[in-house]
């Protein structure tokens, strides 16, 4: 399989540069799409001389019809027998573009050129036959565009000639396929009547189509937006190795997007950090001046040692790819086996590998058929789109900002089994269903209490909205610190502002708040600190599901503060608000808020100045084991 | 860049998978004007230094110009030079014809070499324009335990991601110059200055374009005596590169024979 990616402005004979646009033709096989190609090289001039009457001749001595159709044929007879490398490619050129026909005959062969050529194709034609119409054929090529991210669509309604070059009838077949398109999320950039035998439309407007306005398909192939230059996105250097055969230390890949140069300011992702390019070097010479782009196999110095390996990415600070440990991805498959959710792979992007899970199949499609869309698995040689889920973070870009990093293969026991194109970063709300290997800290618990003094704990306060919980919570936090340990606090609507930020103020999302917050603070519980969470959480079964999640570390505050003292303090002014009318599920007006039964203890902040109620917590923790009244023997612990 | 930037920084990305992903390689070195760039080209990928083992697998029948160029560079570009002998011509396969069988000593040489280092991966210097089943390789090739090539069933190969885990015991063959061509080569030997033997230049209206046994390999007719020269000579010639190798033109499937076999 062949992915030589050909520069994106060769440089010319005559010394000027032309934008290159690669484009894809698709279409049912009789609707005329090797007749329209055949009909493009020769009124583009891109065949070589005598091709044309050698062919006429054949036709005639055979006693045929010449078809425009006979040409590529015979073309691609010429480069199935050379053994080339580059078999899947047709070129001319129109007034101000070169134009690469990405060629995908066949079924067979046909998801491989797709996925190889067309995932790369800057646009397409998608042809139609003015007799038979929309059918649904056209409308899964037009999926199939959409498939591939192609945006730009020129529509051709081929075979006007056996309609009596009928304006209704091209309307008709050109509203119903824009309004597909359409629907796709793809414009089309022209809809042309045409016809490829007789040449009407194609490179000039006759008599007969005298009525139709728009472009010819050259013109609409001239208009087309060549692919940016990958010199001219961001910079990724995605590191193959770091070499230290000297006193040198080099990091070492191919430079697959933008440019860099020595002084640059780099960052290397995905862990974030950032240096400056010392040098470029070389060998024979080193180091090289000037700037050194896309394509360029490099080697670079920094001026500070980092830690870096293998698959990191350098980027220009600002224009970093996005880390990710989730991705959508358009994929082709090649294995013998299904790939069905939850199984697990190996993913390379670029020379970075990670472990990954199939969390989803968004979508499975034989690209042969495209009759039928499910979701249960995709077959050998069908496409896909997956959410995947990655063991180790990655850094990565949307094919449609970076072609280059933005694709991916996967590997399954050790062969390459699928490829495609990342889709988005970051996708996805759904757990990860299998074989998580959650990873234990380096030091145990008893090592942790040793230094602090007291053992991991979950001190959770609950009680209406000012109440005191986050004064009071602030004081314990400042007591405990004082006096050697390790507090942190959880504050509900901190956390809010973060890690819950997705979450609002239903019954479903204040629970799941509830348990976000139990599982963080029990895992900073597990890990010796003593977590003081102050939420109003007002249901009793989410801090039922709360302790159960710390389990023996948990300890309930109620601040049991009068409502009505609540309601006169209202510092934030919620209470206020709430009256008015202007704050939805707020609790403390109403008898949503459910106190407690059996916590471990009760407070009311209305009686009580906030060193002495810090005071009582602080005993109630000692009795309860949690805080050190004296030195302990730790060493009959280990 | 240039076309030949292209192919350098191609190659040069070849080299450094290779040595990031295989364990144990080395670099088949047959002193030809394909190795000598393969050369060139590792000690660009690799700063100056080639880190790896250049393998001769020697038949004893080379050229005296060529051992002198082995004994001169090895020494001059600091090569782990490992010089491996082939067996007697009847430890081979006698329903070879002649010069296949001879040269077949050479794939069990090779073989005896990879038993003795446990090289997981061998670095060859072939090109897809040589000849046709060359055609058909993938970069990063897996052979099975025989050193046997199965044409039928190569992985899938895309997007410069390659199959870097051979089986146990097995072993890849990297080919890091497989989208040169034979203008490719002498055009940045040029360029690059790589030294050469001198059989390649024409002398007395000959000239060897392709390097083997001294036994079973002919000169070409040829005026070509500077490399540019060759480069004119080879856009103008219908002969195949490998015209003057008379294992190839035995029989049909002789050479085919011998690459499913493990040779080169």
């Amino acid at each position: 399989m062949n992915m030589l990616v050909t520069p994106a402005s060769p440089a010319t004979p005559n010394g000027t540069t032309r934008p290159q646009v690669r484009i894809v033709i698709v279409g049912h096989v009789d609707h005329g799409k090797s007749t329209l190609v055949g009909r493009l090289l020769h009124e583009t001039g891109s065949l070589p001389d005598g091709k044309l009457d050698m062919l006429k001749a054949v036709s005639a001595r055979r006693g045929m019809p010449f078809e425009w159709s006979f040409l590529l044929d015979a073309l691609q007879t010429e480069r199935d027998q050379g053994i080339t490398i580059d078999t899947t490619q047709i070129r001319f050129r129109t007034n101000s573009r070169d134009i690469v026909l990405i060629d995908a005959p066949g079924h067979a062969e046909f998801l491989r050129n797709m996925i190889t050529g067309a995932s790369q194709a800057d646009g397409a034609v998608l042809i139609i036959d003015a007799l038979e119409g929309v059918r649904d054929q056209t409308r899964r090529h037009g999926y199939l565009l959409h498939l591939l991210g192609v945006k730009q669509v020129a529509v051709v309604v081929n075979k006007m000639d056996r309609v009596d070059f009928s304006a209704d009838r091209f309307k008709a077949i050109g509203d119903e396929i824009s309004a597909h398109l359409n629907g796709l999320g793809v414009t089309p950039t022209a809809v042309i009547p045409i016809s490829a035998r007789d040449g009407d439309g194609v490179a000039e407007r006759t008599d007969r189509i005298s009525w139709y306005k728009g472009p010819t398909v050259v013109e609409a192939l001239d208009a087309l937006e060549p692919a940016r230059p990958l010199e001219a996105l961001a910079l990724r250097l995605p590191v193959q190795a770091i070499y230290k055969f000297d006193d040198r230390r080099i990091v070492a890949g191919r430079i697959e997007s933008g440019s860099l140069i020595a002084g640059d300011e780099i960052v290397i992702m995905p862990a974030g950090k950032i240096a400056r390019i010392k040098t470029v070097e070389s060998w024979p010479a080193t180091p090289v001046a000037g700037r050194q782009g896309a394509g360029r196999s490099v080697g670079i110095t920094l001026d500070r040692e980092l830690f870096l390996e293998r698959g990191d990415i350098v980027a220009h600070a600002g224009t970093a790819p996005r880390e990710t440990r989730r991705l959508r991805a358009r994929i082709f498959w090649l294995h013998d086996k299904p790939l069905a959710k939850g199984d697990q792979l190996l993913v390379r992007c670029g020379p970075k590998e990670s472990r990954a899970t199939v969390v989803a199949i968004e979508k499975a499609v034989d690209p042969g058929e495209l009759s039928s869309s499910e979701n249960k698995a995709i077959g050998r040689n069908h496409v896909g789109e997956i959410d995947i889920s990655l063991s180790n973070p990655i850094a990565t870009d949307p094919y449609t900002e970076n072609p280059r990093t933005g694709r991916l293969v996967i590997e399954v026991s050790g062969r390459i089994a699928g490829g495609g194109l990342v889709l988005s970063v970051d996708a996805g709300q759904r757990a990860v269903p299998v074989d998580i290997v959650p990873v234990e800290s380096a030091l145990r618990p008893d090592e942790r209490s040793a230094r602090y003094r007291h053992n991991g704990a979950v001190v959770w306060l609950t009680g209406l909205p000012a109440s005191g919980k986050s004064t009071l919570a602030k004081a314990l936090e400042r007591r405990l610190f004082s006096n050697g340990g390790s507090p942190i606090l959880l504050d509900g609507d901190t956390l809010r502002a973060g890690l819950n930020s997705d979450l609002g103020f239903s019954a479903t999302d204040r629970s799941e708040n509830i348990r976000r917050l139990a599982e963080v603070a029990t895992h900073l519980a597990r890990n010796g600190h003593i977590a003081i969470v102050a939420a109003v959480s007002p249901a009793r079964e989410d801090r039922a599901t709360a302790r159960r999640i710390a389990d023996t570390l948990f300890r309930e505050i109620h601040v049991a503060t009068p409502a009505e003292v609540c309601e006169e303090r209202d510092p934030k002014g919620h209470y206020k608000k709430a009256r008015a009318g202007a704050l939805a599920s707020f609790t403390g007006i109403g008898n949503d808020y459910e106190a407690p039964q059996a916590a471990e203890f009760v407070i009311d902040t209305s009686k009580r100045t906030v060193a002495e109620a810090a005071d009582e917590i602080e005993r109630m923790l000692k009795t309860s084991g949690v805080l050190f009244d004296e030195l302990v023997d730790l060493a009959a612990n280990i | 860049m240039d076309h030949l930037d292209q192919l350098e920084a191609q190659s040069i990305y070849i080299f450094r998978e290779a040595f990031a992903r295989l364990k144990k390689i080395a670099l088949l070195w047959s002193l030809g004007k394909d190795s000598n760039v393969m050369i060139w080209l590792a000690r660009k990928a690799f700063f100056g230094r080639m880190p790896f083992p250049a393998l001769h697998v020697d038949t004893g029948k080379k050229f005296p110009e060529m051992y002198r160029f082995r004994d001169h560079y090895g020494k001059e570009w600091e090569l782990d030079l490992r010089v491996e002998p082939c067996p007697p011509i009847d430890a081979v396969d006698p329903t070879l014809p002649p010069a296949a069988r001879s040269a077949a000593r050479k794939t069990e040489g090779l073989k005896m070499a990879l038993g003795k280092y446990g090289f997981d991966g061998l670095i060859a210097g072939i090109r897809r324009d040589e000849e046709a089943t060359r055609a058909k390789e993938r970069v990063f090739s897996p052979r099975g335990l025989e050193g046997n090539w199965d044409v039928r069933d190569q992985p899938p190969e895309f997007w410069d991601h390659f199959n870097a885990s051979p089986p146990q015991g097995a072993h890849l063959r990297i080919h890091p110059i497989l989208h040169w061509t034979e203008a490719d080569i002498w055009a940045y030997t040029k360029r690059e200055n790589i030294p050469i033997i001198p059989l390649y230049l024409a002398k007395n209206g000959k000239r060897y374009r392709s390097l083997g046994d001294q036994d079973i390999t002919n000169p070409v007719n040829s005026n070509a005596s500077t490399i540019d020269e060759i480069l004119i000579e080879l856009e103008q010639t219908k002969v195949p590169e490998r015209a003057g190798r008379a294992l190839d033109h035995e029989t049909e499937d002789a050479f085919e024979r011998l690459r499913v076999a493990g040779y080169l």
